[in-house]
């Protein structure tokens, strides 16, 4: 046991299931992973049953509860108009859904959500997505700052510029944003995968963990640990396929993109989880 | 959390009062302790126009000489201005503390002011030529109606909406602030500075004046500083980005200008609407929407960005 390391140790002790080092891209490029499920609870939806309705006059509460009561009754693609750039719509959403929003929303629009697909016309403020858990969110125009913070999955879809801190504290899924994107983009980013098409803001993913950020533009400084990865043939493959989806292309082509990945050098890095050290100590 | 806003008119002038109103009150959730007006009118050259006050709001609820203290400390004022050669030719009164005056002056206005603000409990608002500064306790709504800002013609505004944090719920914590002694300087702002009170120390030793405990008052005296050192106003911005610590999104107004700026973060919100009538910011796009309610393109300025805009 002595000339054992704790690393070596936990593995033994069958504590490890994977190679700690790099699972993100072990999970993410694995073909048998579920994406986009139902909650159990979610209402039975057609996407061939459309309603529209408009928000002008309507308190954000009673829009969302309004999307929940036709989802209810069997809507399975609706149309909001005029969202006037209120704060927390469409949030809360734990269906299959074509939802569409035609306007712009305010702070924290589409937070909570686990499997609509939402498509914004207009802009979103701050905090749109927040723990998106799966489904997808495409906006048209522009983005406020902590764009996707801890999103777990799905796809973030922004055609124009996002503000600082895009993809905060993300835990997976897909954030793709066609311009700019401000400061400390992908801070403390734990798994998944951002692309900017423009430009990255100062100190581009400060103190991530693991994660892949793809940017096609300059990049005005990297952030604490934050190194520049080599691009596979299988992430340029990926690229092309995602950005093509949304109708979105990388200006110099995907295999120019810079690759930025974690250097794990940070003092909480020692491929050992807290109460795995307790039991190794 | 505190919400401010701003709106120039380019090349003309426009309902001011009445935007500026609307988009305050559709922040009223980032803060309802206070709110306040940093609008401009057609300027005067030959008048300075004078908001102050002789009381806190809450000082009417206590003392039973207060009513008479407030009108002993106005003829002061009155005595005072007469002293120094000021001429009154007009006075209105919103309410029992607050007072606007209009006046010919054309001596050292710093020593205007700290004359009468030597006055017990005189603070001034604002000075200037196109300048006219309202803040009090409440709401947007209520303030504008208090004053009766609602009718207000001109070319430019900022306003703000305070949650306070860093101090106490009076019209003396209450945003903007007018950047004594200059003419015509206002500033409003939504954020913490850290260096406040090193900040604070270094300006006090240069002769300035804090009425204040509020880290907000220390933008406004600081860009008088530098305006006083003969910077431009958008390079005293530029310079406040690396002089000035903490998190924060400001906006200053000068008699044709307004400027906004971001910390290096960019960790207070702006949205900002810009065409070629006119320029909307706001901490959140329902307060642009409140002006505009037809669909318009917006965006983040981004960290560390200063904008200055002419009328």
């Amino acid at each position: 046991m002595a000339e054992l390391s704790r690393e070596q140790e936990s593995h033994r002790m069958g504590m490890h299931t994977e190679q700690l080092a790099g699972r993100t891209q072990q999970i993410f490029f694995a073909p048998e992973e579920a994406e986009n499920f139902a909650s159990p609870d979610a209402f039975d939806v057609d996407f061939n049953k459309r309603s529209e309705f408009d928000v002008t006059e309507m308190t954000q509460q009673q829009v969302n509860l309004k999307i929940r009561e036709l989802m209810s009754q069997g809507y399975g693609t609706i149309v909001a108009r005029n969202p006037g750039a209120k704060h927390s719509l469409g949030v809360g959403i734990l269906n299959r859904l074509q939802l569409y929003f035609e306007g712009s929303l305010g702070y924290f629009g589409c937070g909570l959500i686990d499997g609509p697909n939402v498509r914004i016309s207009g802009r979103v403020g701050w905090s749109c997505a927040e723990n998106m858990l799966s489904g997808t969110v495409v906006i048209e125009k522009n983005a406020g700052s902590t764009f996707g913070a801890a999103i777990r999955g799905g796809d973030l879809v922004c055609k124009g510029d996002v503000g600082a801190r895009t993809g905060i504290d993300m835990k997976g899924g897909t954030i793709i944003v066609g311009g700019r994107t401000g400061a400390f983009s992908g801070f403390m980013m734990q798994r998944g995968r951002m692309v900017v098409l423009g430009d990255a803001g100062t100190h581009l993913g400060d103190s991530m963990y693991d994660g892949t950020i793809y940017v096609g533009g300059k990049i005005a400084g990297l952030g604490v640990d934050a190194v520049e990865g080599e691009m596979t043939d299988l992430e340029v493959q990926w690229l092309e396929r995602k950005l093509a989806v949304y109708g979105l292309e990388a200006p110099s082509g995907a295999r120019n993109m810079t690759k930025i990945v974690s250097g794990k050098q940070l003092w909480n890095y020692d491929n050992l989880e807290p109460a795995e050290k307790k039991l190794v100590l | 959390m505190c919400g401010i806003a701003g709106l120039i008119h380019r090349g003309r002038s426009g309902d001011i009062g009445r935007e500026m109103t609307a988009m305050l009150q559709a922040l009223k959730h980032r803060g309802p302790d206070s709110a306040g007006f940093a609008l401009y009118g057609k300027p005067d050259p030959d008048h300075q126009i004078m908001r102050f006050k002789v009381a806190e709001q809450a000082d009417l609820a206590k003392g039973f000489h207060i009513h008479q203290q407030m009108r002993d400390r106005k003829a002061t004022v009155d005595a005072r201005l007469a002293e120094l050669g000021a001429t009154v030719e007009h006075e209105d009164q919103a309410t029992e503390y607050a007072h606007r005056y209009v006046f010919g002056f054309d001596g050292d206005l710093k020593h205007l002011v700290d004359y009468l603000e030597d006055i017990d409990a005189v603070e001034i608002l604002s000075i200037g030529h196109a300048l006219e500064l309202v803040k009090d306790l409440g709401d947007a709504g209520r303030v504008s109606s208090q004053y009766g800002l609602g009718g207000f013609k001109g070319t430019h505004g900022i306003g703000h909406t305070r949650m306070a944090t860093e101090s106490d719920v009076d019209i003396r914590s209450a945003h903007p602030y007018w950047a004594y002694p200059f003419n015509d300087v206002a500033v409003v702002h939504n954020g913490q500075l850290t260096n406040y009170w090193g900040s604070r120390r270094a300006l006090e030793r240069r002769g300035h004046r804090f009425v204040s405990d509020c880290d907000s008052e220390l933008i406004a005296v600081y860009v008088a500083d530098r305006i006083e050192r003969g910077d431009e106003l958008e390079a005293a911005m530029k310079r406040s980005i690396h002089e000035l610590d903490g998190v924060f999104t400001y906006l200053v107004a000068t008699s044709d200008s307004l400027g906004m700026a971001k910390d290096v973060m960019a960790a207070k919100p702006m949205v900002l609407y810009e065409s070629d009538e006119i320029i909307a910011l706001a901490s959140e796009e329902v307060a642009i929407r409140s002006v505009f309610p037809h669909e318009i393109d917006t965006f983040d300025p981004y960290e560390g960005e200063v904008r200055v805009w002419q009328n």
